[in-house]
């Protein structure tokens, strides 16, 4: 696919840019040679153009960002415990598990659709580990599969319920819900609750595992590397375009930033038990996911499909598979983080993915920024938002706070998301930027 | 002047025949849309498709597009006879459509607008050749776009037209079809998309116009086509072709406000200069409205 190219680059509507090939990389970028663009130059600049952006609601992940400084400050005020490294250590590994099923929120958010039933998916999943592992005596890996797959199938029906007879996601998931919670019951049996062995390593794994220090030192090292390498890469490739690229110093900025924002909770940790390892899968997961939704085509559809279904499909996207694609991920996301669940219970029971699960899942995605009306939201929007979410259950808890009082404070903290979420969304309206 | 015959009505077209529709008959039930509906089209050449509402354009359009099958005809490109059955297969012809509502998605910048569904790279996106291609086509189009890493959300209605435009330029078509491009705009912005449309024509496409505005049709089209209640009702050159003409051969009939206004001004205009009434109003007029 080459766009046509029967004349040769003409020079920009200035005559900024000579045709020579020497020339031009001297010249100004192709993509800031328009008079009415606002230059930005240097760190003032940069700055500079944030505020623009904040200012006409395209605010990201600035409020969460904001909230979670705020409670943080609140709640060791409170009770100096809670910045702990021990408790944070808890915090890191409360957060996985519901965490993971955030990620999968995230994606069905992104096509403006929703799943309320990845409680019980996660319930399901758990039940369905514990029964083949120990009452079936299944070898693990085995029964990880199965609860995996349990998941997959459910995405597959969702998908198709969905796609083939256009029922709204809502009623298809609160049928799930419902549905699922039952299996859950079912397969779990007459006894109700199965505890899984101790020395079993998908116990370990969510309990007891946690990276060595040389190891997280070296993973954030490597990480903050790996990050400045790409941002060098492209900006290399960008200029070889003859398109504007991030100088050199701003790149040596943001990644001894990243280094700074990474190494500093490693160490604190570290002061501890460390970084757990489910911890690690959740964030290798988001980064992941990261990934496929902003360099595959399949994440460039699914936001599409978000923005404007019918766009999508004119475009040749098969936005049928997409629907499905997505069901299914955040369906096998909820297993895992049933299966995490179960693994850092040590149990499986009637209770599990029940509760609060359902609703702390999609309250971390929409706290974390991905919006209720589809095609905006990152990855990143899944860890920002259940950080916010166990942040307020942790430092609640430590408060000796009733779970009356928790649910209270969460619901109205979700509220207040989504009231953030509607006004930016009519703020960029007004500025043109929906 | 009007003529019915399956000949193009000037000598020497731009370019080659690229499409050609014969006798196409299209109904929806009990209702009539289209009866023998005949249209070329050429290449380097702006063929505008008028007509009142419910004439037929869309429904035409639609079967070039492959949104609708066409019930009865002939399509043939060169020599050989083809038949659009969906939109791939309009696309495989060389066929892009910019509809109405443009469809572009608010949330992506104009880059992945103008790739979606044909991004390029292998495997992940490659994000910069996508974007230097982009500003390549922009600028060939002298297209006014400040920024290509911008939701297409903030940019004007002229330069969402332009967008679409130019995505429907990223596949190669031969020809392209415009639905209404101007319906929207204000003065400027149709003048941006009607430059546009001229530059899409220097650069050898068919473009098929759809239009309300005469204006806009006798600004850049170089053909018109009339159609009026499914049926072909004159094929005019522009060049030799008053709006009084199309008028009366879009609404049937050669009494109407326009003509007897035109009519008007002709006599008072005689009434002074004592010169015989304008001949090519009267005479150019289509006999009377075909059955």
């Amino acid at each position: 696919m080459t766009t046509p190219t029967s004349t040769p680059p003409p020079a920009g509507p200035e005559g900024t840019a000579p045709p020579t090939e020497t020339v031009r990389l001297s010249a100004v970028a192709a993509d800031l040679q328009d008079e009415r663009l606002i230059q930005q130059h240097g760190i003032g600049g940069a700055v500079r153009a944030f505020g623009r952006r904040v200012r006409s609601g395209d605010i990201g992940s600035l409020p969460v960002v904001i909230g979670l400084i705020v409670i943080w400050v609140a709640f060791s005020l409170l009770n100096p415990n809670f910045l702990s490294s021990t408790n944070l250590v808890n915090l890191t590994l409360q957060c996985a598990a519901v965490g993971t099923i955030s990620v999968g929120i995230v994606l069905v958010l992104l096509l403006g659709e929703i799943d309320l039933s990845v409680g019980s998916v996660s319930g399901l999943s758990a039940a369905i580990l514990a029964v083949s592992f120990v009452n079936l005596g299944w070898p693990l890996p085995v029964a990880l599969l199965a609860s995996l797959l349990a998941g997959l199938v459910i995405g597959l029906l969702y998908g198709f319920l969905y796609t083939r007879f256009g029922v709204p996601s809502f009623v298809i998931t609160l049928a799930g819900l419902l549905g699922f919670l039952g299996l859950q019951l079912w397969v779990l049996g007459s006894t109700g609750s199965i505890n899984l062995p101790f020395d079993s390593w998908i116990v370990q794994f969510a309990q007891q595992w946690f990276l060595p220090d040389w190891l997280s030192y070296v993973l954030v090292v490597l990480t903050a590397l790996a990050y400045a390498a790409q941002l060098f890469v492209t900006a290399n490739r960008r200029a070889a375009a003859g398109l504007s690229a991030v100088p050199a110093g701003s790149i040596a900025v943001r990644s001894v930033f990243l280094l700074l924002v990474l190494a500093v909770p490693t160490w604190y940790l570290n002061q501890t038990r460390g970084v757990g390892a489910s911890f690690v899968l959740f964030l290798a997961l988001v980064v992941l996911m990261n990934f496929f939704l902003t360099r595959t085509r399949w994440g460039r559809s699914v936001y599409a499909v978000g923005g404007n279904v019918e766009a999508a499909r004119r475009s040749g996207i098969n936005v049928t598979r997409v629907y499905v694609s997505v069901f299914v991920l955040t369906s096998t996301f909820a297993a895992l983080g049933g299966i995490l669940a179960a693994g850092r219970l040590a149990a499986a029971n009637q209770g599990s993915g029940g509760g609060d699960t359902n609703l702390n899942a999609i309250a971390a995605a929409v706290i974390g920024g991905a919006s209720l009306f589809g095609g905006r939201g990152s990855a990143f929007s899944a860890l920002l938002g259940i950080l916010v979410i166990q942040s307020i259950s942790s430092g609640l808890t430590l408060l000796n706070l009733d779970s009356s009082i928790r649910y209270m404070i969460t619901g109205a903290v979700l509220l207040l998301a989504v009231i953030v979420d509607s006004l930016s969304r009519r703020t960029r309206v007004s500025h043109g930027r929906a | 002047m009007t003529v019915l015959s399956p000949e193009p009505v000037h000598g020497a077209p731009t370019g080659e025949l690229v499409l050609s529709m014969r006798g196409i008959d299209k109904n929806f039930g009990a209702v009539q849309a289209l009866t023998a509906i005949d249209l070329d089209i050429y290449s380097g050449e702006v063929v505008a498709l008028v007509g009142d509402n419910g004439a037929g354009k869309s429904t035409l359009i639609k079967i070039l597009a492959g949104v609708h099958p066409k019930d009865g005809g002939t399509i043939t490109d060169g020599d050989r006879s083809v038949s659009i059955n969906n939109p791939a297969e309009s696309g495989a012809l060389g066929i892009a459509t910019v509809y109405q509502d443009l469809a572009l998605c608010d949330n992506l910048d104009v880059v992945a607008n103008l790739f979606l569904g044909h991004e390029l790279g292998r495997g992940t996106i490659n994000e910069v050749e996508m974007e230097k291609r982009s500003w390549e086509l922009l600028r060939q189009l002298s297209a006014r776009i400040p920024s290509v890493r911008i939701p297409v959300a903030s940019l004007s209605g002229g330069q969402r037209q332009t967008v679409a435009i130019a995505r429907s330029l990223i596949g190669e078509p031969r020809i392209v079809i415009l639905d209404e491009p101007t319906a929207a705009l204000g003065v400027a912005q149709t003048a941006e998309v009607l430059n546009l449309i001229e530059r899409l024509r220097e650069r050898g496409l068919a473009v098929v116009l759809i239009s309300h505005n005469m204006a806009d049709v006798q600004a850049v089209a170089d053909r018109i086509v009339v159609l009026r209640l499914g049926r072909n009702n004159g094929e005019f050159k522009v060049a030799d072709v008053s709006y009084e003409e199309i008028i009366a051969a879009i609404t049937g009939a050669s009494d109407n406000a326009v003509t007897r206004r035109a009519q008007a001004r002709v006599d008072s205009a005689d009434a002074e200069t004592g010169v015989p009434a304008g001949a090519a109003t009267d005479s150019a007029l289509p006999e009377e409205e075909r059955p």
